[in-house]
Formats: structure tokens, C-alpha cells, sequence
């Protein structure tokens, strides 16, 4: 028996349990385990005192070594059975071998059974233990979600409800139960389908049905709902499905957020927004995207029509009897508006005391005739504001046109350019709308509207037209004359545009960069001719002569342009110097006082005669051109006649007598030989450029010798 | 209609769980009767099943001691199972007492029984987690206290990513682990195969379908592509017994039994 003979068992041993339990070991480290294991199955098969529970240990012991399948016990055994008395030899005492190992393999054998037997039952323990505190964790975590999703569905601020598939409601929170009315007991008696509000889009359910049937999660929308005390509420809902562990759909919850508040908050504001706050009636906003409706369908044969309306004399009542005089009045103003329509025609406010009526799909402009003739009869009547009885009545542009043929903007500013012409025909009354009155008027409301902005671009130019002196045929002085390069209309004459200009006061803006541009220019000759320098006439607006700074503003450009002031001549009309106060005549005093010449233009057409001539301070008469056109016809003799006295009385009273408009060379003998100091007209030279007057200049200067041809 | 409930209880002991099966494979008592009676089942069909298991815990002892030798001394085990003979920490802490080893399982058994072993060791803990939810695992106070992500790591992965369908994507998976896992770190996988033993493949992956646990097996090519990011260490991928074997004598004639590829990959 050697060491060797114990490894060659060992390995013997390893041979006939690999596999059959797992070990941490690899084979080698195993076959070391199962030498130690033969040593002491040799040991204790070769003790003096043989004890065999020494067995019992060892199976213990390979138990504890997760020796653990029975294979392991069987091959075991039928080694040490087989081949441990090979290796024992004979004993000392002549013992029994065969007894000593069978008795050692039975209690190896009770030892692993044991061991195992324990073993597997500690195993089961823990792992029974192991599950059941799996268990209560999970338990806990799951009272804790429950606990934690509780608290949220009693705290939620927003309502949540719980159905099933079928539409029952199965839970309601507070906050749910508070915004509907419902205790939890009404709302289990309730049906998701009793929910419906008559507002709701059929969208609404098919989503929901989609929902149900689990074709979609979730859904948002804003919907209304009916409290249980028949009151509505606006809410923000949300509905999702959930689904069981088989993916199928097992009920749904919705959360509900009442935003009544926040609908009623934006209703208010819409309605600010689109509402004029005195009258209630719909305001410019809503006119605006009202006609802008109208006007987005196909155009079609479908025509719109239009009351534009504007009281006369408002601003009479308003100053003269207060602010609050005139709201009640509007007020009032309104009602009677509102009362004279029917649906679906839209009366507003568009600001001031101007008010408008919208009618849609008219048939003719008959149908508002009607409207309007019914507003005028409307308003027949006095109003009673306090102790007041008013008579108000209201001038009314009628405008109904094809969709097709118009668009909102040019709608509204035909009823008012339509509206207008009532006011001038004698107001209280209606005017139609005439296409042909409302394509200048468009144009000269444009030509109006533009005119100061036109000022300041610089579309406005100067042309100046030649003064002869008669008798030398010398140019001694020019007439400016502002032009328009319109963008569109391309270069207009004083005529299209001096009188909107009086009308809407640019002409005060308008003559004053007049007067700066032909001063600035009088200058320029100045520098370029010295004493032969002609001066230069300027028209003024009656308006002008209004204007307190004029004499200021005059002298300011005089002295800017280091002019003598006779170097510039001022034209007024008669009518100029026919207005009541005596404040332009003062203003034209001073002028004529300071040096400026003063001309009185277009003489002989209007209501002065010679004699009133001599209050007024003058330098000189323009000679209408109605004159020259009686020079020229073969009774010529006797208007020259008259020219000739009128010209005598003016140098009488020390004037100097011009005459326009001289056009043939008849003409201009006539005028000379009526003694008419100065001439112009287009047989000298058209209105030109500044600088086709400064050919002209060199051209003649200083021969002064004017030709007829000079152009 | 029955009230919601609105936690689902995780506990699931009527179903088979592929830890415990794998630990009445390995000769353990941490079973159910359900568990018994699926791994009874498996070996019907495949008797050298418990010796595959044996061979897969045997590899997973020698990457563990390989790693230990390359100076890695903390361990995340993805899929650890029921704590049972050589069990990492005690591979790991035998030769490197305050080595760290966090062990990550989704069964709550597993857990909890790992959990009851642990108590007193300092140095290893269990998370309860989905091996897909990288960032929650490495984000789990449990394992923060244990790992240090400025040091390499041993991440093992052993017969677990057979259990990742291709839908799930494993190779992203192990992509995620890859990026978190710093430079020098090792990747420890094993995973089952049908180029062992092609008959064997389909009934088995059958029987794992039909219990909840569908199995994916995987060709070389298919495993090697999971490794991608990671330097293979010698001897690449093999069978199980041929990876690193203690001893000549551990080889089996028949590696190909095993059924399952080997490989340890290095984080470059």
C-alpha cells in the first residue's frame, strides 16, 4: 500500500462521479479533494479501535462539498465496495476487511442521505422564505402604490373618473364629484353615454368609440358637460384605455379639468375684442373679418350690400351738450340701428358717430334702399337723452355690389365716399352709389390721402412760366407753378390736386414748400444774373392766408435766401380776400408793408370792381384769361376797349396790370396797346424747368429784345 | 367589473423561473415543483442538460479567477440567479477579500434569497433589475456604492443573452454596457447554441418558449457580433470546456456537447 496506490483510488474515484454533481472544482483539484477523502477512509478502515460512523462523516462532509447527486453516492460505493479492501490489504488483528468497509460504506451511505436530506430542506426553507419575503416586499410595494395612488385620486385638483367598457362609472373622485354635483353614489348610477352635451361634434364619440373598441389609447379635447344642477362647465378631457395583462382593453379613466373659467375669461375677451364697449354693436374689428368672410367664398352671383351711416351734427351735440349727452345718444342711435335689422345682418360701430350695416346675399340695391330708407324713418324720431329732446338725423351711403366685383376695403370706401355725397347733397338723406362719381372721387380721395407723404418724398416739382415786360419784351419775373409726378398718375397739375388740398389743410404744407422751393430758387437766379434776376410769383391758398405764422415764416425765407423782398410776389384770388375777419388783411398789410409784392389774381372773375380795389394792398392785377380769350375774336375791339379803361383805372389807383393767357400774337397786341404792363401765356413760354429759364435769361439778356418764337 | 388594481404583483411562483430551474439543474433544493417539473421536463429531452449547466458554472468560475489575475477587483454579475455553490463572491473574495461583486437578477426569489445570503457581506449586494435597464442598474444606489466606474469592471453575462430576443436587441444592450464600462474592462459571456447540438436546438427552445422564458440560440458569427467594442482575450470564442481549462483533463472529448460558446471580451 502505497501513496501512490491512494492516488490511483483518488483518481479512480474522480472517474466514477465526474458529472454526476456539480462542484466548484475542476478535475484535478477534485481528484486532490477525493485523495483527502481516501485518506481517511483508509484511516479509518485501519484503526486499531475501528469506529465505523467515521463513514458518516466523510458522506457529510461530501454533502457539504455540493457533492449532491445521487450518482455520486452510487459510484462512490461501488468504488469503495470494489476496490478500497484492494488497497487496504490485510489488517493487523486479521480483522474482517470485508466487514470493516461494508460497514464504513453503509455509514458513508446514512451520512450522505442525511446530509443531503438536510441539506435539501435548509435549501427549500430558503427559498421558501426567500419567496414569501419576495412576496411581502411586492405586497408592500404594491400597498404603497395603492396608497400613494389613492392619496393622488382623493387630492387630484382635477377630476378623475373610472369606467368600465360598457360606459359605467365606476369611480369619481372628490374633485370630479365637486365639478359635476355628483356624490360618488349618483355617479356609479351614471353612464359615460349620459354625458353628451348637444354642442358636442360628432368627433367626439366616434374618438371615444375608437377608444372602447381599443383602437387608440388616449384622446384630448375640450367638450362641455352639464353639472347635475343643470349648469355647464367647459373641460379640458382627457379618456385612455387601459388594457389588461393581455393587452386587452379592460377599462378607462378620464381626467377632467374644468376650464369654464378660462372659457368664459376668453369668451369676454373675444367679445371685447370684436365689440365696441359703449354700444354693445360690433366694432371696425369685426366688420373687418366679418366682410373679410363674406368676400374669402367663391364670388359667384352672390352680392353684399352696405349701409355706411354718420349723424349730422354730432359734434354739435357733443359741445354743446356734453360727452355724456352724445353716449346716450349713440346708445340710443344703436338700438334704433339694431331694431331696423334682421338676422343676419351685422350693425356696428366703426367709431365716432359713424355706423355701419352689412347685408349679405342681397338681391338688388333695392334691398338696401329699404334698410336705408327705414333707418331714416327710424330716426325721425327725437331722442330723449335727460332733459333733452334731440333731432338727430344721419346722411347714408348705400353700396350693394357683386362679391365678385369688389373687395372688402373698396367696399367700405365707396359706402363712405357714398355717404358723402349725401352729406353734400343736403344730409338726412341716402345717396346710391355711382360708379363713375365713385372712380374720381377714389382718385381724389387717393391724390388726398397721400398728398403730405407725396410732400415729403419729394414727388412734388416746381415749373416756373415767363413775365414779359410788354414794352421791351423783357423777362422780369416768373409765376411757380407745383406739379405732382404721381407714381401712378403720372405728372398732375395744381388743378387735380390744390383743391383736396384746400379740403383736407395740406395745402398749408404744400404752399409752404412751394414758397421755399421758388425762394431758393429765386436765389439761384440771383447768384446767376444779379440785378437781371427776375422775381418770382408765388400763389397762396386762402387757407394760407389763415395761417398766423405766414408773415413769420415769409420773412424766415426771405432772410434764408438773402431775398429783397420785392424779389417775391404773392398771388391771391378774389375769393381769397372775401372771407369774413379782418385777419387776412392784416396778415397781407404787413406783407405788402414789409416789400412783398402782392397780386391780386384772376381779376374780373369774381365780385370786386375797381373802386374796392383801393382798400386793399396791391401791386398789381392779373387779368383773368377770360380776357384774352375776348381779344382774340373779331369783336376784339370792344373788349379791348374795356381792357384798356380797367388798365387806365388800375394805373389810376397805381397798380400793375399783367395779363394772362396770351396766346397769339393778336392777343399780345391788343394787350400792349391796352397798356398792359406785363404778359404770359404760351406765345411766350410754357411753365418750364428752372433751367430753360436760365436759357432764357442768357438767351435775351441783356438785349431784352423777346422774340415771339422764344420757347 | 372587478376594481383595478393598479400595481401588478411581481411575485410569480405558478411559472417556472429560469434561476431556479438552472439551480435544480446544478443539484440544488432552491425550486418550486413548477421549476422541478420544467427542468425534469428539459432533461427528458436533453439528459446532459445538467452536465451543460455544470460545464457553463464551471467556465463562469474560470473567467472569474482569469479576471481576478488581470487585477479586476469589482464584478457586476447581469442574470446571477439563486446563490449557489461557487458562487462569484466567494470565487472572487477567496482570492481578493474586498474584491466588490454586485449581482443583478429580475427574479424576486432570486432577490430576496441573495439578499438573506449578503446580509453580512459587506462587498456584494444585489439589485433587482431588467438586464435591459443599463442605465437603472448602474444607477441603482446598491450599485453605486460597490462599483467605482473610474476603475475597470468585470461584467458577466453568463447564459444570460440567450435570453434577450433579437427584437430586443442584445447587441444594443450590450452596447449600452459598453459604454459604460471604462477601459480595461472585461465582458464575461457564455450563451447557448444550436451548432452543438443542432438536434437538440429546436425542442429545447421550444419547451423554454412554452414556459415563458423564450431562449434564442446563436451561432459564433451571431455571439461574436454581440462582442463587438470588445478585444476577445485568447482563446476567443469556443465551446464551453475549451475556454481556459484548468487541466487537459477537464476537455471533454465532445466539447461540442456543451452546446454553449464561451468568450471573454477586453473594453479596449
Amino acid at each position: 500500500m502505497t501513496v501512490d496506490d491512494h492516488e490511483a483510488f483518488a483518481r479512480r474515484w474522480a472517474e466514477a462521479i465526474v458529472g454526476t454533481s456539480y462542484v466548484s472544482m475542476g478535475r484535478r483539484v477534485l481528484a486532490e479533494h477525493l485523495l483527502g477523502l481516501t485518506q481517511r477512509l483508509v484511516d479509518a478502515a485501519l484503526a486499531v479501535e475501528f469506529d465505523p460512523s467515521a463513514g458518516r462523516q466523510i458522506g457529510v462532509d461530501m454533502v457539504a462539498a455540493h457533492f449532491t447527486g445521487t450518482e455520486t453516492l452510487r459510484g462512490t460505493l461501488a468504488l469503495i465496495s470494489e476496490q478500497l479492501p484492494g488497497l487496504l490489504g490485510s489488517l493487523p488483528d486479521s480483522a474482517d476487511v470485508a466487514k470493516r468497509v461494508a460497514q464504513l460504506a453503509a455509514s458513508m451511505a446514512a451520512g450522505y442521505a442525511d446530509a443531503l436530506r438536510e441539506r435539501s430542506l435548509d435549501e427549500q426553507d430558503a427559498v421558501y422564505r426567500a419567496g414569501l419575503r419576495a412576496r411581502r416586499q411586492a405586497e408592500q410595494a404594491l400597498a404603497a402604490s395603492e396608497a400613494k395612488f389613492r392619496a393622488m385620486f382623493t387630492e387630484a385638483a382635477i377630476g378623475i373618473g373610472i369606467g368600465d367598457l360598457e360606459g359605467n362609472i365606476t369611480d369619481a373622485n372628490p374633485a370630479l364629484q365637486k365639478m359635476f354635483g355628483y356624490t360618488l353614489e349618483e355617479f356609479t348610477q351614471l353612464n359615460v353615454s349620459a354625458m353628451v352635451h348637444p354642442d358636442d361634434a360628432p368627433s367626439v364619440w366616434e374618438t371615444y368609440a375608437e377608444l372602447i373598441r381599443g383602437e387608440r389609447d388616449h384622446f384630448h379635447m375640450e367638450k362641455r358637460f352639464y353639472r347635475a344642477d343643470g349648469g355647464e362647465i367647459w373641460s379640458h378631457l382627457t379618456v385612455s384605455l387601459v388594457r389588461d395583462e393581455n393587452n386587452e382593453p379592460a377599462y378607462q379613466v378620464a381626467m377632467l379639468e374644468d376650464v369654464s373659467e378660462r372659457r368664459h375669461l376668453q369668451a369676454k375677451l373675444e367679445h371685447q375684442a370684436y365689440h365696441d364697449p359703449l354700444t354693445s354693436l360690433a366694432n371696425r374689428q369685426l366688420v373687418t373679418e366679418h366682410l373679410a368672410q363674406i368676400f374669402a367664398g367663391p364670388g359667384g352671383q352672390r352680392r353684399v350690400g352696405l349701409c355706411f351711416l354718420d349723424l349730422d351734427g354730432f359734434k354739435v351735440v357733443n359741445d354743446s351738450l356734453g360727452h355724456h349727452v352724445g353716449d346716450e345718444l349713440l346708445k340710443t342711435v344703436a338700438d334704433r340701428l339694431t331694431r331696423c335689422c334682421c338676422a343676419g345682418q351685422l350693425v356696428a360701430r366703426m367709431g365716432g358717430d359713424e355706423f355701419v350695416i352689412i347685408m349679405e346675399d342681397t338681391a338688388g340695391e333695392h334691398d338696401v334702399v329699404m334698410l336705408a330708407d327705414k333707418v331714416l324713418t327710424a330716426m325721425a324720431e327725437p331722442i330723449r337723452v335727460g332733459t333733452h329732446e334731440l333731432t338727430v338725423t344721419a346722411s347714408i351711403g348705400v353700396v350693394e355690389r357683386p362679391v365678385a366685383e369688389t373687395n372688402p376695403e373698396r367696399l367700405l370706401q365707396a359706402a363712405d365716399i357714398t355717404m358723402y355725397r349725401a352729406k353734400a347733397d343736403g344730409k338726412a338723406r341716402y345717396a346710391t352709389f355711382d360708379r363713375n362719381r365713385n372712380d374720381s372721387e377714389v382718385v381724389r380721395f387717393t391724390l388726398s390721402a397721400t398728398m403730405l407723404a407725396a410732400v415729403e418724398r419729394g414727388e412734388f416739382f416746381v415749373e416756373y412760366q415767363p413775365l414779359f415786360r410788354l414794352r421791351d419784351r423783357c423777362l422780369i419775373g416768373v409765376e411757380a407753378l407745383v406739379r405732382w409726378r404721381h407714381p401712378t398718375f403720372g405728372v398732375l397739375g395744381p388743378e387735380r390736386f390744390i383743391d383736396l388740398a384746400e379740403q383736407s389743410g395740406s395745402i398749408v404744407q404744400l404752399g409752404r414748400w412751394v414758397l421755399v422751393r421758388a425762394c431758393e430758387q429765386a436765389r439761384a437766379w440771383v447768384d446767376s444774373f444779379g440785378a437781371a434776376a427776375p422775381f418770382v410769383s408765388v400763389n397762396l391758398a386762402p387757407r394760407q392766408l389763415y395761417e398766423p405764422g405766414l408773415v413769420a415764416d415769409v420773412t424766415d425765407i426771405l432772410v434764408a435766401n438773402r431775398l429783397e423782398p420785392a424779389s417775391l410776389q404773392l398771388e391771391l384770388t378774389e375769393q381769397a380776400l372775401m372771407g369774413d375777419g379782418t385777419g387776412p388783411l392784416t396778415m397781407l398789410r404787413n406783407l405788402h408793408g414789409m416789400g412783398v409784392r402782392i397780386a391780386l389774381d384772376d381779376f374780373g372773375t369774381g365780385y370786386w370792381n375797381i373802386p374796392d380795389l383801393r382798400r386793399l394792398p396791391l401791386h398789381e392785377l392779373k387779368l383773368a384769361g377770360s380776357f384774352a380769350v375776348g381779344l382774340q375774336s373779331p369783336s376784339g375791339l370792344v373788349d379791348q376797349r374795356i381792357v384798356a379803361a380797367l388798365v387806365d383805372l388800375a394805373h389810376a389807383l397805381g397798380l400793375t396790370v399783367t395779363a394772362e393767357s396770351i396766346e397769339t400774337r393778336a392777343q399780345f397786341g391788343r394787350f400792349r396797346a391796352a397798356g398792359c404792363d406785363t404778359g404770359q401765356g404760351s406765345l411766350f413760354a410754357p411753365p418750364c424747368a428752372p433751367e430753360q429759364i436760365d436759357a432764357l435769361l442768357r438767351a435775351f439778356h441783356p438785349l431784352c429784345d423777346i422774340s415771339t418764337e422764344a420757347r | 367589473m372587478e376594481p383595478p388594481s393598479w400595481a401588478s404583483d411581481d411575485i410569480d411562483i405558478e411559472h417556472a423561473s429560469p434561476a431556479r430551474v438552472y439551480d435544480y439543474y446544478l443539484g440544488g433544493s432552491h425550486n418550486f415543483a413548477v421549476d422541478r417539473q420544467m427542468a425534469r421536463e428539459a432533461i427528458e429531452l436533453w439528459p446532459e442538460l445538467p452536465l451543460v449547466m455544470q460545464a457553463n458554472r464551471a467556465f463562469l468560475r474560470r473567467s472569474v479567477r482569469y479576471l481576478v489575475n488581470q487585477g479586476i477587483t469589482q464584478f457586476l454579475d447581469i442574470g446571477s440567479g439563486i446563490p449557489t455553490e461557487g458562487n462569484v463572491h466567494e470565487v472572487v473574495q477567496a482570492a481578493c477579500p474586498e474584491c466588490r461583486v454586485v449581482y443583478v437578477d429580475i427574479d424576486p426569489v432570486a432577490v430576496a434569497h441573495s439578499r438573506a445570503i449578503l446580509a453580512d457581506n459587506p462587498f456584494a449586494d444585489i439589485v433587482q433589475a431588467d438586464l435591459r435597464d443599463v442605465a437603472g442598474i448602474f444607477d441603482d444606489p446598491r450599485a453605486r456604492r460597490l462599483l467605482d466606474l473610474d476603475q475597470p469592471i468585470g461584467v458577466l453575462m453568463v447564459a444570460m443573452l440567450h435570453f434577450v430576443t433579437d427584437q430586443a436587441d442584445p447587441a444594443g444592450i450590450v452596447a449600452q454596457y459598453r459604454k459604460m464600462m471604462p477601459s480595461g474592462s472585461y465582458l464575461v459571456v457564455s450563451h447557448a447554441t444550436y451548432e452543438g447540438r443542432p438536434d437538440q436546438a429546436g425542442p429545447h427552445m421550444d419547451l423554454y418558449r412554452r414556459a415563458g422564458a423564450p431562449l434564442t440560440m446563436r451561432s459564433r458569427h451571431e455571439i461574436e457580433a454581440l462582442l463587438e467594442g470588445f478585444d476577445p482575450v485568447e482563446p476567443g470564442v469556443v465551446f464551453m470546456p475549451l475556454w481556459r481549462p484548468d487541466s487537459p483533463s477537464d476537455v471533454d472529448d465532445h466539447p461540442e456537447r456543451f452546446s454553449g460558446y464561451a468568450v471573454v471580451g477586453r473594453r479596449a
